[in-house]
């Protein structure tokens, strides 16, 4: 990494201007705390590097013109904070049916309802599981630092383009609004072309292009579905996680994004206070890093600790990877309110030191 | 197509863009027409490779099977966003819309004003037989008081159920339309007229002025529970006279 080249920006802006040098063509937004900032930026930085930038009139309207863009063969985006990417749900089933690449970005606040503008994670099984109605799943990426908010949107394009599968960036209002040095990528260094099945105009030597997600027949529309899962199983290959410390681990943390941020220094003062504490951190969440988590849990005497901004939606997936193998503890702060590293430490302290046996339904 | 019957020669062809696909439209349903002289145009006008259709969910939902062009199908309610998309990464390509009632003055009626009001560049057509065909005749948002429906069945009130919707008068007082017009394809004049309407309105979009809007008043003998040539007849007496044909906005330059 150049040094010479570092940059303080936010991470909002720091991912719209990433996007701008992967060669982003269009770009659909409306308002919303905590992400605002992506579309205020390209508003301003867009159409002189020919971006289209159009503020819709809402999330509906904004990701069916992703649809449209993204059918039409355009590299785009759209962003959105939680209430906005509910409703854009409806859309995402769409684009996931079509088979139509695009990059989602969520930039988590606190739910349930409006519920707050304070960073969350509490929509992790909207994003991991479907979201909207039908079999289908995204791919979902989780950056924990603004320098990940800028190298995940060049990966969340070439995975989307080249499964033809809507990608979402998962970040959280923290990291969206944090600024951290990074260095951006270079202009250019994501080749696109209009692939052959973009609706551009039918041209005689080929048959017309349709993009639809109607399919009548249950016969076709099982066909359909088959071809989509065969998808999801060949995306497994791509499952990425980082692993801290875990192989001589007592207790391992496992979190993502911000939260695993925070499990980072949780896990410094542990190793200070003389515990042995590693961190496993899900990068890809959809596909999950299910093998890795298993291999973890065969480990003599290990205990999983994991800690989420949330009432523990990735537990569930770690559950399902440790096959019984080893207990899982939760810890979770919910509704905008970020869990502090020494109430972490705390939660490790009393699982080492009182060796809570946890039920590992 | 052009093929001799016996010595005669066949003057009234399928349009090259027309495929030889069966419609499922019901005997007597405007939306074959309309379809038709849309692809008459795309013949004559020769851009065949260079426009792109957005269909969204209702009878409409289908047409991509009978049009030789490339197109999209569109949630319910969402064919004037896709069709933004679409234009605004594509602005050289002609662009249209073709949305039936419930879509464009229902579910759709965000995306439909905002659209206009942004005037993109594209054609919205608006087929408007004042019922919801495709799921079995329910009351639409330009249901006429006192029809009856699956959904109004001792005809719609105003009290319950408010008033028939005039969108495409909405649409004309917004400034991002440039051309708005209401015809209807019941007869050889009408369906004639329609033609021109829709051939112009591709001609205005070459101009980059705004968004041309063409409602078709359209019968639906299936959902009103008539023969088509009864429904023809309702439709002339009453939806004409509650939604009358005619331009409603022209360009500036030729008032």
């Amino acid at each position: 990494m150049d040094k010479t080249k570092f940059q303080l920006m936010k991470g909002n802006e720091a991912l719209a201007e990433s996007a701008i040098r992967a060669g982003m063509k269009a770009y659909f937004g409306y308002p919303i705390t905590p992400q605002s900032e992506i579309l205020e930026y390209l508003s301003r930085h867009g159409a002189k590097n020919n971006v289209v930038v159009l503020q819709a009139e809402s999330e509906i309207a904004s990701i069916n013109m992703v649809f449209g863009a993204a059918g039409a063969g355009a590299r785009v985006m759209i962003s959105s904070s939680s209430p906005g990417i509910s409703l854009m749900q409806e859309g995402i089933s769409y684009l996931a049916a079509a088979n139509l690449p695009c990059v989602i970005v969520n930039v988590q606040r606190g739910g349930p309802g409006l519920g707050t503008i304070q960073p969350s994670q509490a929509d992790y099984f909207q994003a991991t599981k479907g979201g909207g109605h039908g079999d289908y799943h995204l791919i979902v990426l989780a950056p924990n630092s603004v320098q990940e908010m800028v190298d995940f949107v060049f990966d969340a394009f070439r995975l989307s383009e080249k499964y033809r599968v809507p990608a979402m960036i998962l970040t959280d209002g923290a990291l969206g609004q944090m600024m951290e040095k990074i260095v951006l990528p270079e202009f250019g260094t994501l080749p696109h072309d209009t692939p052959s099945w973009a609706t551009t105009g039918k041209l005689k030597n080929r048959e017309r292009n349709i993009i639809t997600t109607l399919f009548i027949e249950p016969e076709r529309m099982e066909v359909i579905n088959l071809n989509l899962q065969k998808k999801y199983l060949e995306i497994q290959k791509e499952t990425r996680i980082e692993l801290i410390n875990c192989d001589d681990a007592e207790i391992i943390l496992v979190a993502y994004g911000l939260s695993s941020r925070i499990s980072s220094r949780a896990m410094e003062l542990a190793q200070e206070e003389g515990i042995k504490v590693g961190l496993a951190r899900p990068i890809t969440l959809y596909p999950f890093p299910k093998n890795e988590i298993l291999n973890l849990s065969k480990n003599e005497n290990v205990k999983f600790l994991v800690v989420e901004m949330n009432a523990g939606q990735m537990l569930e997936d770690v559950k399902l990877s440790v096959a019984k193998n080893s207990p899982v503890d939760f810890y979770g702060r919910m509704g905008g309110m970020i869990p502090s590293p020494e109430e972490v430490l705390a939660e490790i302290k009393s699982i080492y030191q009182h060796k809570i046996e946890v039920v590992n339904q | 197509m052009n093929e001799n019957l016996n010595g005669f020669e066949c003057v009234y062809l399928k349009p090259q863009t027309l495929t030889d696909t069966p419609m499922h439209y019901c005997p007597g349903c405007a939306h074959g027409v309309v379809n038709r002289v849309l692809m008459e145009v795309v013949d004559e006008m020769q851009i065949q490779d260079k426009i792109i259709g957005v269909a969204p969910v209702g009878c409409s939902v289908l047409s991509y099977n009978y049009m030789n062009i490339d197109m999209q199908e569109a949630a319910h309610g969402r064919a004037s966003a896709v069709a933004t998309g679409v234009k605004r990464v594509l602005p050289d390509k002609f662009v249209f819309s073709y949305q039936g009632d419930g879509d464009l003055a229902a579910i759709g009626t965000g995306e439909t004003l905002h659209t206009v009001n942004r005037g993109e560049n594209i054609l919205m057509i608006f087929i408007n037989n004042g019922i919801y065909g495709m799921t079995g005749g329910q009351m639409a948002p330009t249901t006429l008081i006192g029809a009856k429906t699956t959904t109004s069945p001792f005809g719609r009130e105003h009290n319950a159920n408010g008033y028939p919707l005039k969108i495409t008068e909405l649409i004309a007082m917004l400034p991002g339309a440039y051309f708005v017009t209401r015809h209807s394809a019941h007869t050889a004049n009408a369906v004639r007229k329609l033609k021109k309407a829709i051939k112009q309105s591709f001609e205005y979009q070459k101009l980059n002025c705004g968004t041309c809007f063409i409602e078709v008043v359209a019968n639906c003998p299936s959902g009103w529970k008539m023969t088509p040539l009864e429904a023809n007849e309702w439709m002339e007496k009453e939806m004409l006279n509650f939604y009358k044909l005619g331009d409603l906005k022209v360009p500036a330059n030729q008032n």
